[in-house]
């Protein structure tokens, strides 16, 4: 993903069209393959995609927003965006931190901090969700604290917020470190020989420099926050109207066999996706732009 | 260099952003993931042994590893001819398409699973055609394979993406030049070249599958020693109050995903160092 924005300054500037034909595939080769590439894309992304507002619609228009008319719909609904209003811009602070001290600085040790930084990713949701319950469970290392004071961490809202933010606590800086390490720190040393102090350095220097990478990191660490479905299960406690996000309020009605509501709530959620996916090409196609001029 | 190492002087927010940093990471990240190791680490070997060595562990590690393997490798086929297709060929609606590759990174995987139960189920949309062939997916060790191959897509297709636009032409021209025809060519010159890519698109597509949990768990049915992937194990174990055997397997997980990130992150290396030549 970090290579996405990278990618596609290249696929500008690189064209097929003038080469020789020897180094051309022959014309049912390209037949053939981009018959394969098509099927294969829908038959395992658009058929998805395309079930779920059928199976969503299949009563009617009637049916599809009745579904939204429950109040423990509206309730998963509230929760999943309370939780990425906390959850991300947590993370794009942390990233905006981590990406700052990685690229302008040099300290031993950096490395090592990349690839910690990395961690979340490869860790199971269901096991993120886990090493929660053990340090905030009731039979964890401040359960016994927590219930003292009568304060209720797992399955709780904060809870979720605190899985929400360990799945997607890479996103941004993942996608900032490359950038900012790619830009150095000349410019920053300009406006700071020129009088700037550190805040106007970033404002003003920084910041429009990575605005691009900064956005799309910002949008895919929302759609993994209001997305995230293993490790808030296991911190959730399915508590109907009071813990639930969304994906989870469409595992309760789909294994109630309410298919048409568990399908309209995964709507909005697919609704998410390709609003996701939209917002990330207009920005690579944007930075693309911003390179070229 | 020399600019950046003068400029740490200069440059301000060292001690903050650091500091920050170190701590936000310790705080979600390192703390609860080394309650894992230290929570396991109270248990007797023999305990331990049982908890991650049972029979039903065993078979979820079998379908766990055996169908992300099958997925990844399904992947580095199609992947690779997607990836080639969106970089060398132009077609209407092909920027559609590339921005299509990245939906399994978007959907929510607990609507993936629900979206491809409804499709493979013996009366959705592929599921009845199968049916009268006697081949079954939702529910069944297929139904796994399924989803963990639309989980895994992105990651190979991505991966090759980037090289495969950098791939310079001369190598071709050349090539062809030397007498080589179209398929010598993309055999001994274009597949070797694509290959650090590929397995690092491969591990990325296994990594992920091993750990995936929300578009796996509907689709597969549950069945005990049958459908169950490993991370289903953990909350079973957890549904049941046993924090300790959740633990011991999720330690078991956890090591085989450091493995895992540490060869990507060595794969990575070789690929780049590979290309910069």
């Amino acid at each position: 993903m970090a290579s996405a924005i990278a990618s596609t300054l290249s696929s500008h500037s690189g064209s097929a069209q003038s080469a020789p034909r020897a180094t051309h595939d022959p014309r049912w080769v390209r037949w053939l393959l981009t018959t394969v590439a098509l099927l294969f894309l829908a038959f395992f992304l658009l058929l998805p995609l395309a079930a779920v507002f059928t199976e969503a619609l299949r009563r009617g228009v009637g049916a599809y927003f009745a579904a939204f008319g429950d109040p423990d719909a509206l309730a998963s609904i509230k929760l999943t965006l309370i939780t990425a209003a906390i959850a991300v811009p947590a993370n794009t602070l942390f990233g905006v931190a981590a990406a700052w001290v990685i690229a302008k600085f040099h300290f031993p040790g950096k490395s090592i901090l990349i690839t910690l930084i990395d961690l979340p990713f490869a860790v199971s949701p269901v096991i993120s969700g886990l090493i929660y319950v053990l340090v905030f469970g009731l039979q964890g290392w401040l359960g016994p604290w927590l219930m003292e004071h009568d304060l209720k961490i797992i399955f709780a809202v904060p809870g979720i917020v605190l899985a929400t933010m360990f799945v997607t606590f890479p996103f941004v800086a993942r996608e900032l470190i490359p950038l900012m390490q790619a830009q150095g720190a000349d410019e920053e040393y300009a406006a700071i020989t020129l009088g700037a102090n550190g805040w106007q350095t970033f404002w003003r220097v920084t910041l429009p420099n990575i605005k691009w990478g900064l956005l799309y990191g910002v949008i895919l660490c929302n759609a993994r926050a209001m997305g995230e479905f293993g490790a808030v299960s296991v911190v959730s406690g399915h508590i109907r109207g009071e813990t639930n996000t969304m994906p989870l309020h469409v595992e309760i009605l789909y294994n109630e066999y309410n298919f048409v509501a568990a399908f309209a709530v995964a709507s909005l959620l697919a609704l998410l996706a390709i609003v996701t996916l939209v917002l990330k090409s207009l920005v690579e196609w944007r930075h693309a732009q911003a390179h070229v001029e | 260099m020399s600019t950046a190492r003068v400029s740490r002087s200069v440059i301000p927010g060292f001690g903050i952003s650091l500091g920050f940093t170190l701590a936000y990471l310790g705080i979600i990240v390192l703390l609860p993931l080394a309650a894992a190791f230290i929570r396991t680490a109270g248990m007797s070997w023999a305990d331990f042994v049982a908890a991650v060595a049972s029979p039903r562990v065993v078979a979820s590690y079998k379908l766990s590893f055996g169908a992300s393997f099958a997925a990844a490798a399904v992947n580095c086929v199609f992947g690779l001819i997607v990836a080639w297709v969106l970089v060398r060929y132009r077609f209407p609606g092909r920027r559609i398409l590339d921005a299509l590759v990245d939906l399994p990174f978007a959907l929510p995987t607990a609507v993936a699973g629900i979206a491809l139960t409804a499709i493979y189920a013996k009366n959705g949309w592929v599921g009845q055609w199968l049916e009268p062939l006697g081949v079954k997916v939702a529910f069944t060790e297929i139904g796994v394979f399924v989803a963990l191959t639309f989980i895994g897509l992105p990651f190979v297709v991505r991966t090759l993406q980037p090289v495969l636009e950098e791939l310079e032409p001369e190598l071709e021209e050349a090539s062809a030049t030397l007498g080589a025809n179209r398929w010598q060519t993309i055999s001994r010159v274009i597949l070797p070249e694509l290959f650090p890519a590929l397995l690092t698109g491969f591990a990325m597509a296994f990594a992920r599958a091993l750990g995936e949990y929300g578009s796996v768990v509907f689709i597969s049915g549950n069945m005990p020693m049958r459908t169950e992937i490993t991370p289903l194990l953990i909350i079973t174990k957890l549904e049941q109050y046993d924090y300790a055997g959740a633990t011991a397997i999720a330690v078991v997980m956890l090591v085989v995903s450091f493995v895992m990130l540490l060869l990507i992150n060595l794969l990575q290396k070789w690929s780049r160092r590979h290309h910069r030549l």
